[in-house]
């Protein structure tokens, strides 16, 4: 491969795009004197990841505390959420009567904003914490169940009648052909789903407090330090972007 | 001589949104075992039904079907399936595809290593010992439906239905895997039922040739009985004047009495 075509097809477009970007900035940093700079923001990036691990008490932690607590929380939702959608995808595929009985819920709660689910986690679990957990979990539940069953619907017929001439059990149909023909469609629903809690952490944990990157945005606009609002910003997209990558990445292998 | 299949007054009309579809009507056949019989006709005139009926994966508007004496109420791995597009599972390597078969069928009576053992051979009865661990997309579309035959023929079928397995291969990897199965059959001693559209296939391989009718409501037209002695070679045939006169007859009766009209 010839480098100067690889440089100009696929590493120059992209430096441009975010040289404008920042050129954009400054001249908007430039005539407004809330908004800081890239170079100042810069500066007071590099005083934030020098100490990363801090522990000043609950109430001040290094950025990399607040990254970890909030990767945490989303973690721990979404993971539930897989544990209840998957299972309920696959039976809501497999299953006409019950997809008929679910889709009009389904249909109705999917579009709620996240959010709303919050006072009802406060309510019940009574604490912040379980409460934002539970907001990951509800907004994250939908598109592993959706794309789950879809992908079971989807199950082409030359498979299903491999299975009926092979007299195949239950268990083996489901271990060597429903599992692994819907697994791409899983990792879909897997994907979209860490986007959106991801997404919604941000918000829940505004309004939740605790340690977590939400919050030590809110922190940071209280204390009216907008370069760090700026790099929060940063951090959520960098640490969204690296999320997805990881799962196209495992995506990828388990594409036939 | 004891029939081994039979198919009696077999019936099949499916529910359209348009009404119902009379696919088959009157059908009658009878199969003894170790016989080769091709099903032969226009697209659409129900050969693929018959098959699949014959499967188990249809059941009957009407008529009863039999196999060694008993009725055919659903798939069974007496009745191995070779499909038109291998449909082999592509997240199993070839090995693993056929011994999904096997497992099933011997499994409770088998060890593992015995299950392995068979896995083997019917992967060497095609001459694929070398691809065994490789997944269906690294090998190429004739080296596929060979796959398909072994995980057909290694459940030890009593018949071996096959949907027109060479339908989409290239002509020289056709007539390769043709030979092929002329062999393994003569070896194996099989029952075969095959669906194909193309007569010079039907000839070369089958005892009798079932020429079908145009369907809707199609039935079995005529059959043909291909006694030219086995083995067969396909060169040796292509002087042979038995050969053309069989040939002949197929074409007359897809080309003259059951000519399609120009659509």
């Amino acid at each position: 491969m010839n480098i100067r075509r690889y440089f100009g097809e696929h590493v120059f477009p992209p430096l441009i795009g975010i040289g404008l970007f920042i050129i954009v900035w400054m001249i908007l940093a430039q005539s407004s004197e809330a908004l800081p700079g890239p170079l100042k923001t810069w500066d007071s990036a590099v005083a934030l990841f020098s100490d990363p691990f801090y522990n000043h008490g609950p109430n001040d932690q290094g950025i990399g505390w607040n990254i970890l607590n909030s990767l945490g929380r989303v973690g721990v939702g979404f993971g539930l959420a897989a544990l209840v959608g998957i299972p309920l995808g696959f039976i809501i595929g497999r299953i006409e009567f019950i997809d008929k009985m679910s889709s009009p819920i389904i249909s109705m709660l999917r579009p709620v904003s996240p959010l709303a689910w919050l006072p009802i986690g406060l309510l019940v679990f009574k604490a912040a914490n379980p409460a934002a957990i539970w907001v990951i979990f509800i907004s994250s539940i939908w598109p592993m169940i959706i794309n789950t069953a879809m992908g079971v619907r989807q199950l082409p017929q030359d498979y299903l009648n491999v299975a009926r001439v092979l007299n195949l059990s239950e268990w083996k149909i489901f271990t060597k052909i429903l599992f692994p023909a819907t697994l791409p469609y899983m990792l879909t629903g897997i994907r979209l789903a860490i986007g959106t809690a991801w997404l919604v952490i941000v918000a829940a944990e505004m309004l939740t407090g605790g340690v977590g990157i939400g919050f030590w945005v809110w922190d940071e606009w209280n204390n009216l330090n907008v370069e760090h609002i700026i790099i929060a910003i940063f951090i959520v997209g960098i640490v969204g972007l690296l999320l997805e990558m990881m799962l196209v990445r495992l995506a990828k292998r388990f594409s036939y | 001589m004891k029939k081994y299949v039979n198919v009696e007054n077999v019936q099949m009309s499916f529910d359209t949104r348009k009404g119902v579809f009379v696919a088959l009507k009157d059908v009658n056949l009878s199969i003894a075992r170790g016989e080769f019989i091709t099903l032969i006709g226009h697209s659409g005139c129900g050969k693929s039904t018959l098959l699949n009926l014959i499967a188990g994966l249809l059941i009957p508007t009407d008529g009863i079907l039999l196999c060694a004496d008993r009725e055919i109420a659903g798939p069974g791995p007496d009745r191995g399936v070779v499909f038109q597009n291998h449909s082999l599972l592509p997240w199993l390597t070839c090995f693993d595809n056929v011994h999904l078969a096997v497992e099933r069928v011997f499994g409770a009576t088998e060890d593992k290593v015995q299950l392995k053992i068979r896995t083997q051979d019917a992967l060497a009865l095609v001459h694929l010992t070398h691809a065994e661990q490789k997944y269906p997309h690294e090998i190429s579309g004739g080296m596929k439906q060979r796959v398909g035959i072994a995980r057909a023929l290694a459940m030890q079928p009593k018949v071996l239905l096959m949907d027109e397995p060479f339908g989409a291969l290239d002509a020289l990897t056709r007539a390769h895997l043709q030979d092929e199965l002329m062999k393994i059959v003569a070896k194996t001693n099989s029952t075969v039922i095959m669906v194909t559209h193309d007569v010079d296939e039907a000839v070369l391989l089958s005892d009798r040739i079932v020429m079908m009718t145009n369907g809707p409501a199609a039935t079995i037209g005529e059959i043909l009985e291909v006694d030219l002695p086995r083995p067969r070679n396909r060169l040796a045939l292509a002087n042979d004047a038995r050969y053309h006169g069989l040939r002949g007859a197929v074409l007359e009766f897809l080309y003259q009495k059951q000519a399609k009209q120009a659509a």
